[in-house]
């Protein structure tokens, strides 16, 4: 039994069968990589396991308890956490700010009033929001006011954010979308030092090859809205049908 | 100190200092001098200052932190000044149960509209709020008359039951508003020199009041539900991927602001017991908006500057009529002293709205940070000056200085 279990997920827009027939099982402490050419229903998928789309037939579990018809918020509580293909971060707080929410989030739940505490009183959580940061090399950054980072800034202050929540899977959507080859190769290295440090259990959709075959165990092709094949990195460069269905089509 | 960073507790202090010292401060002018009509120290002028003070910091926590405006927050202050008096009708004169009536109400008001209201956001939300205020304001002129009294507006009178006080006064006249025997209206005048400066106890209760809500206010700023409130105004959708719900930051938020109002509501009628229904106007609620714009919006000190500035104009600008401008530029040649009396005429007297509007197009344009900014940018020009003359002196000796070798 993996972590996260999608069975038989299908998904209709209007005439367009986005997804049909998904089942696929992300093991505990593995990378599984989603990948597939445009339109293969990739973001769909994920938006299925978030709780932005609730999809029209099969299930998502996670850890043993479906995932469907839960508000983000709550499926974030179970321990989902999202990374957006472009950064999304609280743009008007500083950095140290923007690390503490997701602990506050953590530890006291969807709501809590604590109006008459004072942030600077919670030592345990500055420490941890410390702690994350020098391990992404933001801490120098910690004052600095977010939205006027560069966008790879942007990006390791995303990860960072879910990574301190310490999520028992952590969602991946494009994160290298748009950026050029050095950015691309951060991530990447940021991603594996992630990796190197701790258990974690990482879902990627991505586009980019490059990007999947130097971070996944695993692969599912998504072509057209149903899985073609799954199976570890260098089975899935030579398939065929992975050929045929998406190398092919850039050559 | 106090439990607030060393910026917030001298900005508190500042504040104290200023409140505790608004009598002198704000009559700098001798009695019997032409400037005497710009001395803003009076007990009725200053109540306002610190109760309006209230409604716009309280405000200001919805707005400033959450980015919600809202349209009808004079509702809640119709509210609490409703509460109050019918404290007044019903139990005793005393303030006291009187505020924390009118706190309740309103907060349960708050409740009910946030509630709603906050399904949106944006001006939606706003709308929504301005139609529910506009709802009361007609509802206590009609249909709740029996509560409201309706055009006449709620009143004490001598039939008023009053279990717990006294229906009538022993000489038969109505009883006033006191604190445990304090009366609201009593004031001391102390004369020194052409000076007569007047210390009003209604005043001094509600610049406590205004402070201890000040203190709460910048407590809610730096605390987690602060910073989760910031969090809302900048990414929702980064805040529910997170775990973290909007809905109940945003209405606790809303019913915090909404008791606020409310409790400016009955501060207002325990310095003159009376409550009617234009008190929930729209207008009333437009007001508070351009308080916390005026003065900064999201900013701590910004909404009370705003509140004093749109009451002072409100209160003296106003008062400046045709002959109190002859009076000024009667050195003139009487031609030329018509005309300028008619260009200045459109601006002061019953047209200091037009000022007003001009004043607040000119900040929102070149201060969208309010006076707040205004402030800091010439604290910095000043700064930067003086750090430019040291420099200057620096490079002049440097100058005089023989070269080393």
């Amino acid at each position: 039994m993996g972590i996260l279990e999608v069975k038989d997920v299908g998904k209709r827009f209007g005439g367009l069968q986005a997804l049909s027939d998904v089942t696929l099982s992300v093991q505990e402490n593995t990378v599984h990589a989603i990948i597939g050419p445009n339109g293969a229903g990739k973001s769909t998928l994920l938006n299925c396991l978030v709780g932005k789309l609730i999809p029209d037939t099969g299930s998502v579990m996670f850890d043993g308890q479906s995932v469907l018809g839960r508000k983000p918020f709550e499926i974030n509580q179970m321990g989902i956490s999202r990374v957006f293909q472009t950064p999304e971060i609280f743009g008007d707080l500083t950095v140290m700010e923007n690390m503490m929410i997701p602990l506050f989030a953590k530890r006291d739940g969807i709501f809590r009033l604590h109006a008459m505490r004072s942030v600077g009183s919670e030592g345990d959580l500055i420490t941890r929001a410390e702690e994350m940061l020098a391990d992404v090399n933001m801490l120098d950054k910690r004052n600095m006011h977010s939205a006027s980072m560069s966008r790879g800034d942007k990006r390791r202050l995303e990860m960072a954010m879910c990574l301190v929540q310490e999520p028992r899977l952590l969602l991946l959507d494009e994160p290298t979308a748009g950026m050029a080859r050095a950015d691309t190769n951060n991530t990447i290295d940021l991603l594996k030092e992630i990796k190197a440090k701790r258990p974690i259990t990482m879902c990627i959709i991505e586009h980019d090859m490059h990007v999947v075959f130097s971070l996944a165990d695993r692969i599912t092709v998504l072509a057209q809205g149903t899985p073609l094949v799954e199976d570890v990195p260098e089975k899935i460069k030579g398939h065929p049908k992975v050929q045929e269905a998406y190398l092919g089509e850039h050559a | 100190m106090l439990k607030l960073g060393k910026k917030d507790f001298t900005l508190f202090l500042v504040v104290a200092v200023l409140a505790i010292f608004a009598p002198f401060i704000l009559n700098p002018f001798p009695t019997d001098s032409a400037m005497a009509q710009f001395n803003a120290g009076y007990p009725d002028l200053m109540q306002r200052f610190v109760i309006f003070g209230i409604l716009a910091i309280g405000f200001n926590i919805l707005f400033g932190l959450t980015g919600y405006l809202s349209f009808g927050h004079a509702a809640f202050l119709g509210v609490g000044s409703y509460s109050a008096v019918w404290m007044f009708k019903l139990l005793s004169m005393n303030v006291i149960p009187a505020i924390v009536l009118s706190m309740i109400v309103s907060g349960l008001f708050a409740v009910v509209i946030g509630y709603v209201s906050l399904r949106r956001s944006g001006i939606y939300f706003s709308i929504l709020t301005l139609a529910f205020a506009q709802m009361s304001y007609n509802l206590a002129y009609s249909v709740l008359t029996p509560i409201t009294n309706g055009e006449t507006g709620l009143q004490i009178t001598l039939d008023d039951p009053r279990i717990l006080g006294i229906t009538a006064t022993a000489d038969g006249g109505i009883p006033v508003t006191n604190l445990f025997g304090l009366e609201m209206r009593s004031f001391e005048t102390w004369n020194v020199g052409p000076w007569a400066f007047q210390f009003s106890v209604g005043y001094y209760v509600a610049a406590i009041i205004m402070l201890v809500s000040f203190y709460v206010a910048i407590r809610i700023f730096r605390s987690p539900f602060g910073m989760m409130l910031r969090a809302i105004k900048s990414n929702q959708n980064r805040l529910y991927y997170t775990g973290l719900n909007a809905r109940p930051y945003t209405l606790a938020a809303f019913v915090i602001s909404g008791m606020y109002a409310g409790l400016a509501g009955g501060l207002l009628a325990c310095m003159d017991p009376l409550a009617g229904a234009e008190r929930m106007q729209w207008t009333a609620s437009g007001e508070v908006v351009l308080m916390t714009i005026l003065g900064g919006a999201g900013t701590l000190i910004g909404p009370v500057l705003g509140a004093g500035f749109i009451k002072y104009f409100e209160n003296i600008f106003s008062k400046i009529n045709d002959q109190v401008v002859h009076g000024w530029v009667s050195f003139l040649p009487d031609g030329l002293e018509d005309v300028v009396v008619a260009i200045i005429h459109p601006f002061v007297g019953k047209g200091w709205h037009l000022t007003l509007g001009l004043l607040f197009m000119l900040i929102v344009i070149f201060l969208p940070g309010g006076l707040v900014e205004g402030g800091k940018r010439i604290s910095a020009l000043v700064s930067s000056r003086r750090n430019h003359n040291a420099g200057d002196a620096e490079a002049q000796a440097a100058r005089q200085q023989p070269p080393a070798e």
